[in-house]
């Protein structure tokens, strides 16, 4: 039986598509059977993020509209065998899948995996209806700005209105401008939002590069931001793991960048 | 200079983390209730009509807000009244 994620955010831009390829591969490596599913049909990423993309021949819109069955319509990773993309189409729009035919898919393919991670599209129209109708819970991805914690908050009632269990990742810290005070903190972002963290990602520049690459993160031992979705999988998986300390500048480092070099 | 030195030692006024996270708490207590601050208006003036036929209040000093906590929204006025209309004055 699958436990079934959606992971949201309301804002674009802020990580989702990121946060689904990192957790997927993270579970995967654990040995977990894990289909990913890409419901940001007409604007699909999530195969180009496993590197994927050369390897679609039918997406969920087809196997909604019954061209094929969704299991023709997976693609397998290359690395990782137990872990399967369900593309979406990059042609067709939202409007391509209602709610309850998506619903009636998950219950299908819920018997065949240990999870399903489903990347929802921006926004709170019909597309995130369309993700969010299967899920058992939810993750929130947001970022340490005034504007992701604010659409944060509106998708966290919208899930709350449907029930949902919500967790939240506070995705792309960086540490020196908390420190500084130029950036909200996590005391701030829990006393705003209330919902309980399931992981704190720090700001990387290995996230792009990864991206660049078509291999996630996570998979990276010396990236930080990779070790932060190795917790958040740890965590997933029910282990006590606390939050990284991320290091910062100390006062000598911040005293040559005011004066220049 | 002194801005210099300020940010060597990582001091100023209000940070604008705090500025944030005190315009976040004020613009959510709006957002989660679905109100706009023209409603409130309305609110707050509607509010005078009904009080008024009872009492008589400082419309200038009397405040209407929202506040939350946890997980519920409260509507928190403070009317300050000077005077009790009785009898013949109570419309309905």
């Amino acid at each position: 039986m699958s436990e079934v994620i959606v992971i949201t955010s309301g804002k674009g831009g802020v990580g989702k598509t990121t946060t689904t390829a990192n957790l997927g591969v993270g579970l995967a490596m654990r040995g977990k059977k894990v289909v990913l599913i890409d419901t940001d049909t007409g604007l699909r990423n999530l195969d180009l993020l496993l590197g994927l993309e050369r390897r679609i021949v039918y997406t969920l819109v087809d196997v909604i509209q019954k061209r094929a069955t969704y299991e023709q319509a997976l693609v397998r990773h290359k690395k990782y065998t137990n872990l399967f993309l369900l593309p979406t189409s990059q042609v067709a729009d939202k409007t391509a899948i209602n709610p309850e035919q998506m619903a009636e898919l998950i219950a299908q393919m819920r018997n065949d995996f240990d999870y399903i991670l489903i990347d929802c599209p921006a926004g709170i129209e019909q597309g995130f209806q369309t993700a969010i109708i299967g899920a058992d819970w939810a993750i929130v991805v947001t970022m340490p700005e005034i504007s992701a914690v604010r659409d944060a908050d509106k998708i966290i009632g919208r899930l709350q209105a449907e029930h949902k269990e919500i967790k939240l990742i506070v995705n792309r810290i960086r540490p020196q401008m908390v420190k500084e005070g130029t950036m909200l903190d996590m005391t701030s972002i829990d006393d705003i939002l209330s919902i309980e963290c399931i992981g704190q990602v720090p700001d990387d520049e290995k996230v792009v590069d990864s991206a660049n690459r078509g291999v996630p993160v996570v998979e990276w031992d010396s990236s930080q931001a990779g070790q932060a979705y190795r917790n958040i999988v740890g965590r997933m998986c029910g282990e006590k793991i606390s939050f990284m300390e991320f290091p910062t500048e100390g006062f000598f480092t911040r005293l040559k960048h005011v004066f220049g070099h | 200079m002194l801005e210099a030195l300020m940010k060597i030692f990582g001091k100023t006024d209000k940070s604008s983390q705090q500025i944030a996270h005190d315009r976040l708490k004020v613009v959510l207590i709006h957002d989660r209730a679905n109100v706009s601050p023209e409603v409130m208006e309305h609110l707050k003036n509607d509010i005078i009509k009904v009080i008024s036929n009872y009492m008589e209040i400082d419309q200038n000093e009397m405040e209407i807000s929202l506040a939350n906590d946890a997980d519920s929204v409260a509507l928190v006025a403070n009317i300050p009244v000077h005077n009790m209309k009785h009898g013949s004055d109570k419309k309905h």
